[in-house]
């Protein structure tokens, strides 16, 4: 299986990705600079975390059009699952990918501490590993990741069965206080119809090992590793 | 050509910015704020000559990069 990480300048989670994927590949992902305009052939994209481009303008508008990000979309167009997790999510969104916008926090404050989420679905690439409705705990760290939709579209994401994760209590309960940034309907993470490219704020690469103090993000990159190595 | 662009954010969408900086304004003594909303200014400076050519070129930018039709509106002002 191959994986393919952009690197944005300003990207700073490229590296702890690599470190997680290459864990459960058992080989190294390819780092693909922002400026190129091909990727190799690929079986996962991944848009990492950091202030790409500065968060100058909107957080991810800059990145969403970079050279690289054209095949990007047309690779996920084709159906190559893409994950893209922070700021990478944020550039998912403004690269049309995704639905919705991440707004700044809603206490206008930078969150970076450990939450709880809730896993929406389990019979996607990237959550096969987990179990419905279990509660896993993964880090935040991010100024705008108030996710916003209009009513139309919070209910097709409801409908569709397309929310991936919610930002819950350690019971799993959804409750004001557990919703760390105002995002509508506690949202952590978000599928594209096809349920191929995932957006989500919570960092799983920031716990893949012990050392770290927890593996609970670990599942998701076993998970695609085993559903695309095939 | 100077083209001068206001971007907003669309009523209804929730601006924790203005609310604050409302707060902050209460908090200093300016009484009789009902409301702020925040938004950014863009000035470009254009080599185009014709006022609407230079309009659309602009809209394009709009929609394209400078706004998030998602949450934002966008006004264009062209000037000499």
């Amino acid at each position: 299986m191959h994986a393919s990480v952009i690197v944005f300048p300003g990207s700073n989670c490229d590296r702890d990705v690599k470190v997680a994927l290459a864990a459960s590949i058992g080989h190294e992902p390819d780092m693909i600079w922002h400026g190129d305009t091909d990727l190799p052939k690929t079986d996962l994209i991944v848009v990492p975390g950091g202030f790409s481009y500065g968060d100058y303008l909107r957080s991810g508008a800059m990145a969403a059009h970079s050279p690289i990000m054209r095949e990007v979309v047309s690779r996920a167009n084709a159906g190559v699952p893409v994950l893209g997790i922070c700021n990478g999510f944020q550039i998912l969104t403004e690269a049309g990918l995704l639905d919705g916008v991440l707004m700044r926090n809603a206490k206008l404050k930078f969150i970076c501490r450990d939450v709880f989420l809730r896993v929406e679905r389990t019979d996607t690439l990237f959550t096969s590993h987990y179990t419905q409705g279990q509660v896993i705990r993964i880090p935040i760290a991010h100024h705008d990741g108030n996710f916003e939709t209009d009513k139309e579209t919070l209910k097709r994401l409801e409908g569709d069965g397309l929310v991936a994760f919610r930002y819950c209590d350690q019971g799993g309960d959804l409750t004001i206080e557990s919703n760390p940034n105002g995002s509508i309907a506690s949202i952590a993470g978000i599928y594209n119809e096809k349920r191929t490219v995932l957006g989500m704020m919570p960092h799983p690469e920031r716990l893949v090992d012990m050392l770290q103090g927890g593996t609970d993000g670990k599942p998701m990159f076993d998970g695609l590793v085993e559903a695309l190595a095939a | 050509m100077k083209a001068k662009i206001h971007v907003t954010l669309k009523q209804g969408v929730l601006d924790p910015q203005g609310k604050a900086v409302q707060n902050a304004l209460g908090s200093l003594g300016f009484s009789g704020v009902e409301s702020v909303r925040q938004g950014k200014y863009i000035e470009i400076d254009l080599n185009e000559t014709d006022a609407e050519l230079a309009k659309g070129a602009v809209e394009g930018m709009c929609q394209k990069l400078l706004a998030n039709t998602v949450i934002e509106n966008y006004s264009i002002e062209i000037a000499d």
